[in-house]
């Protein structure tokens, strides 16, 4: 068996086991979450099962588009958070919301998204080493920051502020099967497209010119990859608003486990991103707190140290991994 | 016999410099050209130009017949592989599936290797000597073992035309010289080499053709003896110096 494969199906039995773990963990206590009462079908069936199910295909859609976007850059430091297109995505949702087109949000979010990714990896490209891509994409990320406290500044109903404030923090609670959908059909959109960028991905290991050289054509991969990771972006956000670090972590992960190429990662990134989130959204669910704490906010303590670490190593070996 | 490659009073602009000025020559196979001059004279675009990575603002360029710029990457690469200066890897890829990437243009991954791709990522790996390294990490390489990789991930294109960027800038006289032999067998077996280089002695004693940039212009071309006479190496170099021959290689002397 190959290590990819070992892999994938390490990932899609954590995740599988997160998910069944979700069904039977929560504030009300179920004995037997496949019991026949009504009661019993609407917390597990209704609530719980489309919250776990959207965590974790946000995950896989925020996993596979970072593992993309770090391929196509040649950067581990590289993915939707760190360079601006969730912040760009949510600013699409949010003045969706604030301007009561809450429809056009998910198509918003892709657009904005999409913005983000073709700026980020135009002014990127020639960057030299993982840091100054990240600094390009801080200030993409304060931007769209920026420009979503105006939004909420000029948002003509006040009323739906702390709401607003509250999905920007990022959350998969009370999502339904249809936010579920949504997502899964961006993932798919976007996934279709990496995997078409797969093989300029493996050739680009040997950076720009010589992808070039051996025959990789680089302008089609960036294009799929902008586009893929824009969709994957889009729809994540568009449903649980910016969740950051999966993005960075989950082929981190994939890596650590043994895989290098760019473009076997793909897939395992997209399973340990799913995973990773599912496991993260049942421990703000069963954490002891007053108010639940927000996926987002718990992805940003735990993976916020991570990334510091991952860049501290890798400044200390010239940006070379 | 047509030329694998050939430039007519080619002219490239970069912003506002001038990078090549006129540069006309033809590569035929069996020919191993060394490309010496100064930094920043031309060296590298004229590579560039060459494999059709960069644009010829005048003049015209043909690799194998066609304008490259208006090739397909795969079709291009078919024709020409190329050896970039300081040649990254990233990920920590292993010398094999580096060596691997060299079949991209047939359509192959190095976790997908047809018949002919396994025999051409074997004999290349023979002929740079990496047999034994094929399981290690890129990144746990000598400079001389990596470059070394880098190059037989090229040969394993196999492509007729050779194009490379300094291959053996860094590296220890023997691991220059096995470069230099790689260079020798590729030729021999009836492709062609054309590289570039500081090291005026490898290049009088590896290239049977020279050709002395300055400033963006081709200043002399010929076999070693009749390109680099002391008055174009004092032209080129601004300092005075010699070829020296010694037995079948050269030395070259500055003072």
């Amino acid at each position: 068996m190959s290590s990819t494969l070992r892999v994938s199906l390490a990932l899609v039995a954590l995740g599988a086991l997160a998910l069944a773990v979700s069904l039977w963990l929560g504030p009300s206590s179920i004995a037997n979450p496949l019991a026949d009462d009504s009661a019993t079908r609407t917390i597990v069936w209704e609530i719980r099962f489309p919250r776990a199910l959207t965590a974790w295909l946000v995950g896989a859609a925020l996993g596979l588009s970072g593992a993309a976007l770090q391929g196509l850059l040649r950067n581990p430091l590289a993915d939707s958070g760190v360079l601006g297109l969730s912040g760009f995505a949510a600013l699409g949702a949010v003045i969706a919301f604030a301007f009561g087109f809450a429809v056009f949000a998910p198509l918003m979010a892709l657009a904005f998204a999409l913005l983000a990714a073709a700026l980020v990896t135009t002014l990127g490209w020639a960057a030299r080493g993982p840091a100054s891509l990240a600094l390009i994409g801080v200030g993409l990320s304060s931007f769209a920051g920026g420009l979503i406290a105006l939004a909420l500044n000029l948002a003509p109903n006040p009323g739906a502020l702390a709401d607003l404030v509250n999905w920007t923090l990022g959350s998969v609670e009370g999502r339904s099967l249809s936010d579920a959908f949504l997502v899964g059909a961006f993932l798919l959109g976007g996934g279709v497209l990496i995997v078409l960028a797969a093989p300029g991905l493996q050739a680009l290991t040997l950076g720009e010119e010589a992808a070039a050289a051996i025959g990789a054509d680089i302008a089609r991969t960036r294009m799929l990859v902008v586009l893929g990771a824009a969709a994957c972006t889009g729809g994540a956000t568009a449903v649980a608003g910016v969740i950051g670090f999966v993005g960075i972590a989950a082929p981190h992960l994939v890596r650590a486990l043994g895989g290098y190429d760019p473009a076997r990662l793909l897939f395992p990134s997209a399973l340990a991103g799913g995973a990773l989130l599912v496991c993260a959204d049942l421990a703000v669910r069963v954490l002891p707190t007053d108010t639940e704490l927000k996926l987002g906010v718990a992805a940003a303590l735990i993976g916020g140290p991570v990334f510091a670490l991952i860049a501290a190593r890798l400044t200390a070996r010239g940006g070379e991994e | 016999m047509s030329a694998l490659a050939s430039l007519s009073s080619v002219g490239v602009m970069l912003g506002k410099t001038r990078a090549l000025d006129d540069v006309s020559f033809a590569i035929e196979r069996g020919n191993i050209i060394a490309l010496l001059g100064p930094n920043g004279a031309g060296k590298t675009t004229l590579l560039r130009v060459t494999l059709g990575l960069a644009m010829a603002n005048e003049g015209r360029v043909l690799l194998g017949g066609d304008d490259p710029c208006a090739l397909h990457p795969r079709a291009r690469a078919l024709r020409a592989a190329y050896l970039p200066q300081r040649p990254q890897a990233m990920w920590s890829v292993s010398v094999e599936s580096l060596v691997a990437l060299g079949r991209f243009a047939y359509g192959a991954a190095p976790d997908r290797l047809g018949a002919a791709d396994r025999a051409a990522v074997d004999a290349a790996l023979e002929a740079c000597a990496l047999s034994h390294l094929r399981a290690r990490p890129m990144n746990t390489l000598s400079g001389g073992e990596r470059m070394r990789a880098h190059l037989a991930r090229a040969l394993a294109q196999s492509a007729p035309l050779l194009v490379l960027d300094e291959p053996t800038a860094g590296l220890d006289p023997a691991q220059a010289l096995a470069v230099s032999d790689v260079m020798g067998r590729h030729a021999q077996a009836g492709g062609a080499v054309m590289f570039s280089t500081h090291d005026v002695a490898l290049a009088a004693s590896t290239a049977r053709r020279i050709v002395l940039m300055h400033e963006g212009r081709i200043v002399a071309d010929g076999a070693p003896e009749a390109a680099l006479t002391p008055g174009a190496l004092k032209n080129v170099y601004g300092r005075n110096g010699r070829l020296e021959r010694s037995g079948g290689a050269y030395a070259a002397v500055f003072e």
